[in-house]
């Protein structure tokens, strides 16, 4: 695996935004099928830029507004914030008080640091395929919640880059939940106390001990607040390089952090490709047009195609919601 | 609502059609009443339902809500109230909550603090009325709140009966009894106590809820409701307030004392001046104990000391002569002129007692016009100390009175609540020596009262007013208790007559 050095991000990232970010695929996610009027505009988005600038409530007209500004900027991290009432970059010249946050994914993120007190082999921002088996029990035990339990249908899992994974549930009433319900939920989930009390005894202490080590960790805070922000799939850790990939559930067993493609290792895929292939390329073809086939030559395709299987699924419910809204309709 | 004057015209209906406006003995409040009432009856139907709710205010604190002792102490108490006094049957008693519930909605709307405790209290009545409805007459109540719960067949209940019964609160005890009542399914946002407590059995969105804990759910839904219905009453209240009729009604029924007024003539002259010293430490409430030991530390009190210093021995039976004399006496030692006090002082207290001026002979004050009204600054020792004083400085003067760590501790909790009335009944309990002080504290008076009762040992009758407290009509009026002078007498509150006193005495 190819070493990533933190200090050609620039570089980099420029050729990313340029070249691999699946802007399509991502406006066709946040844009939800444009049912509902400025869904899209009205997102906040927020940059990391170089030497470690922030800006907030950033927001976008469309795909192409998105894309210049990104690649105008060259943001090293991307936040994805709440749908607000008004346009985010707007925000100032609304009356005080009547810019709010109305709508946002249910969000959780796991961090493998929450675990630091049941594992040894390593500790803080280290993970290693030891204790990588704690986040993939604690996938498999809250996807099964949230979908057996709670009917949600939509639920996107994503890498975060270095020690965690987070997960975006995007079901349209899910959207709508308020931080009350938001905050219900990990209370339901939540089963760990921060204790270390090794004294207890009893006929449960194996299961016990087995809760206490695997049982899922959440973040409250992360959950609850309808206007947080939480890094984007498909943004670069700026630490590791890794690329935030979607993780296919049905796989999580197999998926390896250690294999995720760094943004140094995607672009010298290209790279070579480029050389391979030749200077035969059209000066009048559109940078879309190549990026959609650029990605796809790189280790980015696989988790491009699990980030589009569930867009698919994202579709079939909308048009399955449609036609039984108009069924009642007629039948009225 | 439309309210003609003076003129009891009452839609008359039929049997049937009357079970069908009040189908339940409970009710959500979703419409409001439709029907002509008379001003005497807006008055005292508000009267008698805040005289309720202050009861389940004070069960709620001094019990725990939902054990045997609560609930039969609150059917009884409902009884005793005779919330449905007069009324001969079950559809009186409904159009009587019914319209009740919309009049309190009217003065209760208007602020955060007035708000939370109606929706409180209503909440605990209703949470009270559902517990004793007959099961069999649950779902139809139900289903006439728009409350949108279906209960599942029982084919969908024996598939999930091992889990539903197993996500379930209650003992295996009552686990079989589980197996007999009806289960709600509901999605599972609408039942956000249950599920995050993981008290529910959740399954694709939506909560199995058993009979017994949908009453959560009624009680979230019916305060949502209730909060939403608040602060649309509040937008429109300035259209409601414009009716002058109304207006000092609905401004003074949440600091309305409803209870006896102290005012009665009846134990006049029973003190002498010198007993007071002891009484002090013996039977007077704290706000008043501290007073006197002020007034005699100090050979002075400002203003408002002794308004309500003053009017407290009024009611305890101090004649005109002997408050002249008792004040004086005390002002005196403080090297106060006996001429200065004949031309400032006495004039006050004789205005009190009705003998100047308007010649309104004044009540002396509820525990709640002292709480909520003129609260005390440096150099004052009026108030509540349960109310006004620091908590650190209330526990040492707790200390110094001998209460013992554990009430102090008590005490403190309930103050932090801000249940000031009944830390100072706890109060009486522990300066007394009785477990239950046996009565619901709601003035000074009525802690002398009590306390002398068990002292002395005496069964003095006490005059049960049902009228609400006032300061009596002017003279020409004075005997007349009947509807125009009841009305009159709510009409010109306490407040109002105090600001023309306070006028002419300034600090």
């Amino acid at each position: 695996m190819e070493t990533f050095d933190p200090a050609e991000l620039p570089e980099l990232l420029k050729l990313y935004y340029r070249r691999l970010f699946p802007y399509a695929q991502y406006y066709r996610w946040l844009n939800y099928g444009g049912v509902t009027k400025n869904y899209f505009q009205h997102r906040e988005f927020s940059f990391t830029l170089k030497d470690d600038i922030y800006i907030r409530y950033q927001s976008f007209n469309n795909q192409s507004d998105l894309e210049k500004e990104m690649q105008k900027m060259n943001p090293y991290k991307i936040d994805i914030g709440a749908v607000y009432s008004h346009r985010p970059n707007q925000h100032n010249t609304v009356k005080l008080g009547a810019f709010q946050a109305q709508e946002k994914e249910l969000v959780f993120d796991i961090d493998m640091t929450d675990y630091d007190d049941v594992r040894r082999c390593c500790s803080s921002a280290d993970i290693c395929s030891k204790c990588w088996t704690l986040m993939t029990m604690a996938i498999r035990i809250i996807d099964r919640a949230l979908k057996e339990d709670f009917g949600f249908k939509h639920r996107l899992w994503v890498y975060s880059g270095r020690r965690g994974v987070h997960c975006w549930v995007c079901d349209e009433s899910v959207r709508k939940l308020s931080s009350a319900v938001r905050s219900g939920i990990v209370e339901y989930l939540s089963l760990v106390k921060d204790n270390t009390k090794n004294d207890k005894c009893g006929p449960w202490l194996e299961w016990e001990i087995m809760l206490q080590y695997c049982f899922p960790r959440l973040d409250i805070n992360v959950s609850k607040g309808i206007n947080h922000l939480l890094k984007s799939p498909f943004s670069v850790h700026p630490k590791t390089g890794r690329i935030s990939v979607p993780i296919d559930v049905q796989k999580v067993d197999q998926f390896d952090p250690f294999t995720v493609p760094t943004i140094s290792s995607i672009c010298r895929e290209l790279d070579t490709i480029s050389t391979n292939e030749g200077k035969e390329r059209n000066e009048a073809e559109s940078d879309i047009k190549h990026r959609t086939r650029d990605y796809k030559k790189t280790s980015l395709a696989p988790y491009i195609k699990v980030f589009e299987q569930f867009l698919e699924n994202l579709d079939k419910s909308r048009k399955g919601e449609l036609l039984k809204k108009s069924d009642l309709q007629k039948d009225f | 609502m439309q309210f003609s004057g003076g003129n009891r015209r009452r839609l008359r209906l039929g049997g049937d059609q009357r079970n069908a406006c009040y189908p339940h003995s409970l009710q959500f409040y979703l419409e409001p009443p439709s029907e002509n009432i008379s001003l005497i009856e807006f008055e005292s139907l508000a009267i008698d339902r805040v005289k309720l709710l202050k009861t389940v205010e004070n069960l709620g604190v001094s019990h725990v809500k939902g054990t045997e002792q609560y609930q039969s102490k609150l059917e009884a108490e409902i009884r005793r109230l005779k919330f449905s006094f007069r009324v001969k049957n079950e559809y009186e008693r409904r159009r009587r909550d019914h319209i009740s519930h919309f009049i309190l909605r009217l003065a209760y709307c208007q602020s955060e603090d007035l708000r939370r405790w109606f929706i409180q209290q209503e909440m605990d009545l209703l949470r009270f009325r559902f517990s004793i409805l007959p099961k069999d007459k649950i779902q139809s109540f139900l289903k006439d709140s728009h409350l949108h719960f279906e209960a599942i067949s029982y084919e969908e209940r024996s598939l999930r009966e091992h889990e539903i019964i197993a996500s379930s609160t209650s003992s295996s005890a009552s686990k079989s009894e589980l197996e007999l009542e009806s289960v709600y399914k509901i999605p599972f946002a609408d039942a956000l106590d249950l599920f995050r407590g993981r008290k529910v059995y959740l399954e694709d969105g939506f909560a199995y809820v058993p009979l017994k804990d949908i009453v959560a759910i009624v009680l979230n839904e019916f305060r949502a409701k209730l909060s939403k219905a608040l602060a649309l009453t509040a937008r429109s209240l300035p259209a409601v307030q414009s009716d002058e009729r109304l207006q000092p009604l609905l401004n003074h029924l949440s600091h309305s004392y409803t209870g006896q007024d102290y005012s009665t003539q009846g134990n006049a002259g029973k003190i002498s001046l010198d007993q007071i010293d002891s009484l002090s430490t013996k039977s007077f409430p704290p706000c008043m104990r501290q007073l006197h030991k002020a007034l005699r530390e100090n050979h002075h009190l400002r203003h408002g000391g002794r308004m309500q210093y003053g009017l407290f021995l009024k009611g305890i039976g101090l004649t005109l002569e002997q408050a002249l004399q008792f004040w004086k006496q005390e002002f005196i030692r403080g090297k106060m002129d006996p001429d200065k006090f004949d031309k400032g002082y006495s004039y006050n207290i004789r205005h009190s007692f009705g003998k100047e001026g308007k010649r309104t002979d004044y009540t002396p004050f509820s525990c709640m016009k002292i709480i909520l009204t003129n609260p005390p600054g440096q150099g004052d020792y009026h108030g509540c100390p349960f109310r006004h004083s620091d908590p650190e400085l209330l526990k040492q003067k707790l200390q110094s009175y001998k209460i013992s760590p554990d009430g102090i501790s008590q005490i403190l909790d309930l103050v932090k609540g801000t249940h000031y009335q009944v830390a100072c009944q706890k109060y009486f309990e522990m300066t007394h020596n009785v477990d239950d002080c046996g009565f619901s504290l709601s003035h000074p008076n009525q802690f002398f009262f009590e306390s002398q009762r068990i002292l002395t040992g005496s069964k003095d009758i006490r005059k049960e007013s049902i009228q609400p407290e006032a300061p009596q009509p002017k003279p020409s009026v004075q005997k007349n208790k009947d509807a125009s002078s009841a009305l009159a007498s709510l009409n010109s509150s306490l407040e109002v007559d105090m600001e023309g006193l306070e006028d002419y005495f300034n600090e």
